[in-house]
């Protein structure tokens, strides 16, 4: 986690290798009259390399199994295993879920979500600082990543300076710093203009297949899906084919 | 990488801004502080400088800066008599208000007998008053300068002299006069007046009255025993340098203390409440990037030190603005503002100790955020 090179060749996993596993997952809120059933029964795999699309109706369940990947939300029953660790099985299996979330998860949201306060650089080194990672160290590997992203030359801006797009990638950079084999975004190309889109989700693509990564994205946006490898569709907290 | 530090920078502004607010606040507490103190320097200044031993008052009171004291002028000569005593000297206080151009000064006015104790201390410019008459020597808070012409009762006094921290308990500069002029300031009447009471067959009334007598004891002798020596002359009491520093502190100012202690108690819990409130205002501002922070991996402790460290900053910055306000207009402020070390120390560790209570309402919703909340567009 400490290296600071931008070495997005394969990893030694096997290309095959299901990086994400979901057996059996339910997840209800309330009881009695007032329970929803937002996931039921659900099951699937993410392979490292590829880019899955979370489609579905608003109320489908699409948040909740991404929080549920995520380790945000904790399912009521099921079996969930995150590169090749099982972390939950009827409970979860590991306390700290935050340091699970820092070590194996890369998060990209709807709105960029960066920190305000923070210049472009410092936003991305920030995950590289939790994880303990040394000062000049994770600054290098920000700038390193920024450019790769190409918004190397905003590195110093603050995110109200940012386009739409270049705060997206800048997010991007910061889902990637600490190399996470699973990168979950949430709608993230719905802020972005067709072109732009495009652009973002090349990049996954391109991401995934380099850096070997599970790219899990929640959309609702038509254009991309001929951009995913996998569309997975939801409807009522099932899996629908 | 310190996250509150750069939240701050981020806004700069608005942080100056309410520090300067909270340093009105943090001010006024540091200003109580200082006038307490300085009520009760104010209060032993006058006792103090005049450097007396014991105080001979009128029998039964506690003359005489808490209770009125009217004893004899001759009072001076038998005490001067004892054994033990090395001088002794009349003094009388009274408050009167000097015209002074359009304005009107009030001051207390000190008679004291040249050469004997009760002279002024702390002279800083002029002279001693070398005439029986007609000089006065004043404090430099009073605001007259040397040479200056003051017109008290029927007579004009020249200022010869100016004297630093003569104030009394209630602020008042002190004017020291001669005890021949006090007298005859508090005594004199108007021509008319006179008249009056010439006509209505009024007997003369002796003048020759003080206030106290008071005097200094010889190294080698023990001044409680002096002091009982005059208490056996049932129409007078004795007071110890001591007591009367006693008096001044515990019954005089007592009550303002109280009042003061009141008041700062009350402001700093306003503070606190002034401090919790910006803390929860700036913690529901930053709820997604809370959770945002939450959901990237960020342990608690971050996040704590985030809002911990931004209330302290605000304690910090705004008793380092109030206080810095406080000591550059102490001097213009109609009070003596004494600002003691000690009390600063205590009161910027109450700062702090407010702070950390004050963030712990901010504290607690940060916690309960939920990770989830950085996903909902």
């Amino acid at each position: 986690m400490s290296t600071v090179d931008v070495d997005m060749s394969p990893q030694p996993t096997a290309p095959a290798a299901a990086l994400v596993e979901i057996r059996g997952v339910s997840k209800h809120f309330g009881e009695g009259e007032a329970r929803v059933d937002a996931l039921r029964d659900v099951a699937f795999r993410v392979r490292a390399g590829e880019v899955v699309g979370l489609l579905g109706p608003s109320g489908s369940g699409k948040s909740t199994l991404l929080n549920v990947i995520g380790c945000i939300v904790e399912p009521n029953e099921g079996y969930v295993a995150l590169d090749g660790e099982v972390v939950y099985d009827h409970r979860w299996l590991r306390k700290d879920l935050r340091h699970l979330r820092l070590e194996k998860i890369g998060f990209i949201f709807q709105t960029h979500n960066l920190l305000p306060f923070l210049n472009c650089i410092d936003n991305v080194a920030l995950v590289l600082h939790l994880a303990r990672v040394p000062r000049s160290e994770a600054r290098q590997r920000a700038v390193e990543l920024l450019e790769y992203l190409q918004v190397g030359h905003r590195k110093n801006a603050m995110p109200a300076q940012l386009s739409g797009g270049e705060a997206q990638r800048v997010a991007i950079a910061r889902a990637l710093a600490n190399r996470p084999r699973i990168i979950l975004a949430d709608e993230p190309t719905a802020a972005l203009d067709s072109e732009r889109a495009g652009i973002v989700m090349d990049l996954l693509h391109k991401l995934a297949v380099e850096q070997q990564a599970a790219i899990i994205a929640v959309t609702h946006d038509e254009k991309i899906l001929g951009r995913l490898d996998r569309v997975v569709r939801l409807r009522d907290g099932k899996i629908s084919l | 990488m310190n996250l509150a530090f750069r939240d701050i920078r981020h806004k700069l502004g608005r942080f100056i801004l309410t520090c300067l607010g909270l340093s009105l606040l943090l001010g006024v507490v540091v200003t109580m502080a200082g006038i307490y103190r300085g009520q009760t320097a104010d209060a032993l200044a006058l006792s103090r400088a005049i450097q007396a031993d014991i105080w001979v008052v009128q029998g039964d009171t506690n003359g005489p800066f808490a209770e009125a004291s009217r004893i004899p002028g001759d009072t001076r000569e038998m005490v001067a008599r004892m054994g033990g005593v090395t001088a002794a000297g009349s003094l009388t206080f009274q408050t009167v208000q000097v015209k002074q151009g359009s304005r009107r000064l009030r001051v207390q006015i000190i008679g004291f007998e040249p050469g004997r104790p009760g002279e002024p201390a702390n002279l800083i410019a002029g002279r001693d008053i070398h005439r029986s008459h007609f000089e006065v020597i004043a404090d430099r808070q009073a605001g007259v300068g040397l040479g200056e012409k003051l017109t008290m009762g029927r007579n004009v006094y020249t200022v010869v002299g100016l004297t630093e921290g003569n104030v009394t308990l209630s602020g008042d500069s002190v004017l020291y006069m001669t005890l021949l002029d006090a007298q005859q300031l508090q005594f004199d009447v108007t021509p008319a007046e006179g008249r009056r009471e010439v006509s209505r067959g009024a007997l003369r009334v002796n003048t020759n009255i003080v206030n106290a007598v008071v005097a200094r004891v010889s190294a080698g002798f023990d001044v409680q025993e002096v002091a009982e020596t005059v208490r056996r002359w049932k129409h007078l009491s004795v007071l110890t340098e001591a007591q009367q520093a006693e008096i001044l502190t515990r019954t005089v100012i007592e009550r303002a203390s109280r009042q003061l202690g009141l008041f700062m108690s009350v402001l700093t819990l306003v503070s606190a409440v002034i401090i919790a409130l910006i803390v929860y205002t700036l913690t529901m501002e930053k709820l997604k990037e809370i959770a945002t922070l939450k959901l990237i991996g960020a342990p608690d402790r971050t996040i704590i030190g985030l809002i911990v460290q931004q209330a302290l900053m605000m304690g910090v910055v705004g008793f380092g603005f109030g206080t810095t306000l406080v000591a550059l207009a102490k001097d213009r402020f109609p009070r003596r503002i004494v600002m003691e070390s000690g009390d600063l120390v205590g009161l910027f560790i109450v700062v702090v100790c407010v702070c950390i209570l004050a963030s712990a309402v901010g504290v607690r919703i940060a916690v309960r955020v939920d990770p989830a909340k950085a996903l909902v567009g």
